[in-house]
């Protein structure tokens, strides 16, 4: 029942939202300009919460998307964006820009 | 420009979908048409004022506005869907008899067809927010712009036909079949619509419990592909779900049923009924 499901998320909510303040978070800036990313490798230690600040220097939007960290966000022109992510195990999480796959590339390097 | 149609379609083959489920499951319900187009056209206007406040909306609470207005959406559509079904559960008897079909149906299923109008608007206001920016974006850069037109309008065209595929995919069922088919049908979509919401909650970090991938199918059926989206559509399928999205999802398809059970009337009293009448 619909009710019960509303519980349900109420109480997923409250056990997350009290996990969820992270206070060592890796703080992690990265530009589109030209449908590329900048810079196109990023670093960041593992099993701690990153947040990267997405900056849109373009004119056209850009979707920052990446099945390997669960992410799909939209990302305006002349806007910018802040992608958070759980801790993360060390490996090489790929990333683009949905809006122009061809150029737009970039992967993150957690070690 | 078929850059433009694949990202145009990939974005509206979910709504395509639901407003075939829709279409289909009011088929023959006078007046449905109207609260069905009027859904579509209310999430069109809406989607076209997000992607011009796409900005301020990511900026919103803490930079976690797009998440929580993806939830809040597809939670809404969940309780729409969960809703309409017990409704159906408790009153499909009268609509499945031959002699209520068209004018008792209209007039007394009003409110469960506004439930199912809302959620073609929010299926429509949320993937469409989507292709209004990425075409806002084409005209704004003026690169080409006519050719990525062109790919955009063709993949919102697709969009249509699938649409219509599902439509009358769906009325070739045999009319006894239909009832229990898209109930089944607007189960499942509501599982995975529940799921998905769980996964922005947990994008935007705001529930970080059952964090852990389940599995990972992505080697054999991404849910990026063409199969893959309408699965992911239709059941909900995620190539690499999270334990909370699993758990979301299986308590969505237990509390719907056993609400749609318990709202069903007895046989023996709804036999009663009939003979009373």
């Amino acid at each position: 029942m619909k009710s019960s499901q509303i519980l349900l998320v109420a109480a997923a909510l409250a056990t997350g939202a009290v996990a969820a303040v992270a206070a060592d978070e890796t703080s992690l800036q990265l530009s589109i300009k030209d449908h590329r990313f900048s810079p196109a490798e990023l670093h960041a230690p593992a099993d701690k919460p990153i947040a990267i600040v997405v900056k849109n220097l373009d004119s056209t939007p850009e979707e920052f998307e990446s099945k390997a960290l669960k992410i799909e966000k939209v990302v305006a022109g002349a806007a910018e964006i802040t992608v958070r992510l759980r801790p993360l195990k060390p490996g090489r999480y790929q990333f683009v820009g949905e809006y122009h796959e061809a150029t737009a590339k970039g992967a993150l390097v957690v070690e | 420009m078929l850059g433009a149609l694949v990202i145009v379609f990939r974005e509206v083959i979910e709504a395509g979908l639901v407003i075939g489920i829709v279409l289909a499951v009011t088929k023959g319900a006078h007046g449905s048409r109207a609260f069905v187009f009027g859904g579509v056209a209310a999430g069109a206007l809406g989607a076209s004022v997000v992607a011009l406040f796409a900005d301020a909306l990511s900026q919103a609470v803490a930079g976690r506005g797009q998440e929580l207005f993806n939830a809040g959406v597809l939670a809404i559509a969940v309780v729409m869907l969960a809703w309409h079904n017990i409704w159906m559960a408790r009153h499909g008897r009268e609509l499945a008899s031959e002699l209520a079909a068209a004018g008792r149906a209209a007039a007394s299923g009003d409110k469960s067809f506004l439930a199912l109008a809302l959620v073609v608007a929010l299926a429509v206001l949320r993937e469409g927010s989507e292709v209004a920016l990425f075409l806002y974006g084409i005209l704004a850069s003026g690169e080409s712009a006519a050719d990525l037109l062109t790919g955009g309008v063709a993949g919102l065209l697709l969009g249509a036909l699938v649409s219509a595929l599902t439509y009358f995919g769906l009325v070739n069922i045999p009319a006894r079949h239909l009832f229990a088919v898209t109930t089944a049908m607007i189960t499942l979509l509501a599982a995975g619509l529940a799921a998905q919401c769980a996964s922005f909650l947990q994008q935007a970090w705001i529930v970080t419990a059952l964090s852990q991938t389940v599995w990972d199918t992505s080697g054999v059926l991404p849910d990026s592909s063409l199969f893959g989206r309408v699965l992911h559509t239709l059941i909900g399928y995620v190539d690499q779900p999270t334990a909370l999205q699993l758990v979301v999802y299986v308590a969505t398809l237990a509390a719907i049923t056993i609400a749609g059970r318990l709202a069903a009337p007895r046989a023996r009293a709804a036999n009663a009924h009939a003979a009373a009448e």
